[in-house]
């Protein structure tokens, strides 16, 4: 606490209001001002949303946390790409260039395909996006999730060997899935970090995925972290898109996620506390 | 009718392919046209552009449309509804010159008003183009646009705010609370603007409900508006629902419109459907619309033309339907459209001066992205440099932080700081209000009262008895 002298702060009686919500309100003010304190804990949420969008993904890192899972999806070392934006300040004005792979990229790709017996079902790909540390902190929990789940379901599906880009978009995993020929992509992607949500990861699919197609072609599961969406029920979710998309032979638009209309149903609830 | 335009400079012969490609290259650098291709090469290519369009005769503009009559609904209403009459006034200046008069003291608040008939988007842009920020100030402070719904907004010296109360899961508490945050710092006079999270008619309607409810308890003089799509709102208007203000995002090209899912006449469908309902106390301004630089070429809709060029030209829909409020969100659309602080702060002031010209009431959604390199004090530095010029109102938002749309606007605190440092008032009748319910106690210093309204000690009764967290 930064404000000492309390007689400096006119505080808000309504600040236990919160307990409805995650907005910024009864901050109190020192003339008409914010706080001290309550400036400072913006700055700071401000900073870990800055970090998240400037800090690069460790690769590494994110390679030896996933070796430790179980599971046959990554038994061979993931795949390290790179989008055609050289860096983040290119990354951030050319989104065109965040969605497709470097030449030597496309190479590397290609030559894992060439190794391959058949077509795989899936492929999974793990995209820096505009959050790296979405993707460093939540990626390696959901997959231990989702492929524990995914492997009991589907024991006869072909995983694509497993692959990490930088400086990538999500539309960068369309053109990753068809040179692997992949019958479905699945991207995992930091979103663009908010201030209370700076590691929200984002999870897309793309059934019969190819270089170009817009987002009407995609399903999104979006702020897939353990203070929002939690890593089971993400799973389940995708579990759910990936049936559907199987059964449908498509994604996007025409395939709606029925799961979420039971949540919405219970927020229309009208627990008004200013006219009731 | 195309031509080439080409400019002297030393030895030198620079060529411009046609107006579109000569408004871009002498536009303000910003990342939104490089992105798209059509921003000069070089800093002297764009002083270059900008001289050549200094010479070139305001005419031009209603000879040479820079996207075909034909094919562009938006042209269209452009050119037949230009009045050559009010155009006279100017009608022997170049764009050079056009700045000139503005400056002058010929361009008196009364000239201007009379002039906006006979002014088109492309013009205004074209001489924002030649202006330092300093007479874009100047030139938009001149300029009056007054509307009135349940309060009167633009008034010379006053400063409204939507009160913009958004919660992730459209939790009816949730916004309860920021409402109520919001009132008690004074916001709201503007409109109380709801982005559904979820946007379908029912939970428009829900939400709709719930801002009736507290305008009429409250008996609060403003108006509520959820910015759900515009054919919700007709649909929700059909089924009986309490629609003060009718939204919608709207693009300066047709084809940009179309990616929004409406045209001109889905428009001129809901105005009519809101007049219907007669909700409006002192006014009958009943649309509410919203735009952005860079939305136009992200619905790859652009036809060629530069970001700023088709935001005035989103202007020129806007007026036809005399809506209530304008604004454009200027930094929502991220770094690829308009980079860092610089930029925001540029492209802000160009939108309110290209509204306040056209005769729009212009707002400022005064924000940024955390992928954009800007942060609070650009927004401080926009937001006084907005009031100074008479930008008509600004967005509220507990703490700055929206944590529906993931971005940082103005908050409730930051509209006080611009009453206090620009002695900016609120609607008059929403003013009076905030006295007559004790939220202000000295109006005139715009210090909320320390004290909980008697109004509200009532409501926050069954909630009392909760530790407070501070």
């Amino acid at each position: 606490m930064t404000d000492h002298h309390k007689g400096l702060v006119t505080t808000n009686v309504w600040r236990s209001l919160r307990r409805y919500t995650d907005a910024r309100i009864g901050l109190g003010r020192a003339g008409i001002s914010l706080p001290t304190s309550e400036l400072l804990e913006f700055q700071l949420a401000h900073a870990r949303a800055r970090d998240a969008v400037h800090f690069p993904l460790a690769v590494g890192q994110l390679i030896e946390d996933l070796s430790h899972l179980d599971s046959k999806a990554i038994a061979s070392e993931p795949l390290c790409l790179h989008s055609q934006a050289a860096d983040r300040l290119t990354y951030l004005q050319r989104p065109d260039l965040g969605r497709r792979l470097s030449p030597s990229a496309q190479d590397a790709v290609l030559e894992a395909q060439d190794s391959e017996q058949s077509a795989p079902d899936l492929a999974l790909v793990v995209v820096d996006g505009l959050s790296s540390s979405a993707v460093q902190t939540n990626v390696t929990p959901f997959l231990e999730r989702f492929l524990a789940d995914f492997e009991q379901e589907r024991q006869s599906w072909r995983l694509a060997p497993l692959t990490i880009v930088q400086q990538g978009r999500v539309a960068i995993g369309d053109e990753i899935g068809a040179l692997l020929r992949a019958r479905m992509v699945v991207v995992l992607i930091g979103e663009r970090p908010g201030l209370s949500a700076p590691d929200s990861l984002g999870i897309y699919l793309t059934f019969g995925p190819k270089a170009g197609l817009s987002d009407a072609h995609r399903n999104c599961i979006s702020n897939v972290r353990p203070a929002g969406l939690r890593f089971e029920d993400a799973s389940q979710r995708l579990l759910y898109l990936i049936r559907e998309a199987d059964r449908l032979k498509l994604s996007g638009v025409e395939l709606k996620d029925r799961t979420e209309e039971v949540v919405i149903e219970n927020k229309l609830a009208n627990n008004n506390f200013l006219t009731n | 009718m195309q031509h080439t335009y080409s400019h002297q400079v030393g030895g030198r012969t620079w060529h411009f392919r046609n107006l579109a490609d000569l408004m871009a290259k002498a536009t303000p650098a910003r990342s939104g046209d490089r992105l798209a291709g059509v921003m000069a090469e070089s800093a002297e290519e764009r002083v270059v552009a900008q001289m050549r369009l200094a010479e070139l005769p305001l005419k031009a503009f209603l000879s040479e449309a820079l996207i075909p009559y034909e094919t562009d609904e938006v042209t269209r209403l452009i050119l037949d509804d230009h009045d050559a009459t009010a155009f006279l006034a100017i009608a022997h200046l170049t764009v050079g010159d056009f700045r000139n008069w503005l400056l002058s003291d010929h361009a008196t608040p009364e000239v201007l008003e009379a002039l906006r008939p006979g002014l088109t988007p492309e013009m205004v842009a074209a001489v924002s183009k030649l202006m330092r920020n300093q007479d874009l100030i100047l030139v938009a402070r001149k300029c009056r646009e007054q509307t009135a719904f349940r309060n009167t907004i633009g008034l010379p010296g006053h400063l409204s705010t939507r009160l913009q109360p958004n919660h992730p899961t459209d939790d009816m508490a949730g916004i309860a609370a920021s409402i109520l945050d919001g009132l008690l710092y004074g916001s709201g006079d503007a409109v109380i603007g709801i982005n559904p999270a979820t946007d379908n008619v029912a939970q428009a309607t829900k939400l709709m409900r719930l801002m009736d409810e507290v305008i009429r308890k409250y008996d609060i003089p403003t108006q509520s508006c959820v910015l759900t799509h515009v054919t919700n709102t007709l649909e929700a208007i059909e089924q009986g629902a309490p629609v003060d203000l009718v939204f919608q995002s709207i693009g300066g090209t047709e084809a940009t419109n179309s990616s929004f899912g409406f045209n001109l006449a889905t428009l001129q469908e809901a105005q009519d459907a809101a007049l219907s309902l007669k909700r409006g106390t002192v006014g009958q301004n009943v649309m509410y619309f919203e735009t952005g630089q860079g939305s136009s070429l992200s619905a790859d809709a652009h036809h060629g033309l530069d970001q700023q060029t088709c935001e005035a030209r989103a202007y020129a829909v806007a007026r036809r339907f005399n809506p209530l409020l304008v604004n454009t969100v200027v930094g929502f659309i991220g770094p690829e459209y308009l980079f860092d602080g610089k930029e925001i702060i540029r492209a802000g002031l160009e939108d309110h001066f290209c509204g306040k010209l056209l005769g729009v009431p212009m707002g400022c959604d005064i924000c940024y992205t955390n992928h954009a390199e800007a942060d609070q004090n650009d927004m401080d530095n926009l937001l006084t440099l907005l009031g100074v010029a008479g930008c008509t109102f600004i967005m509220g938002i507990p703490g700055s932080d929206d944590i529906m749309l993931n971005y940082q606007t103005t908050s409730f605190h930051d509209a006080l700081y611009a009453r206090r440092a620009l002695d900016l008032k609120p609607a008059p009748e929403f003013a009076a209000w905030l006295e007559r319910m004790n939220i202000f106690e000295d109006g005139a210093r715009y210090e909320p009262s320390a004290e909980l309204p008697p109004a509200f000690k009532n409501s926050l009764k069954g909630l009392s008895g909760e530790a407070r967290h501070d």
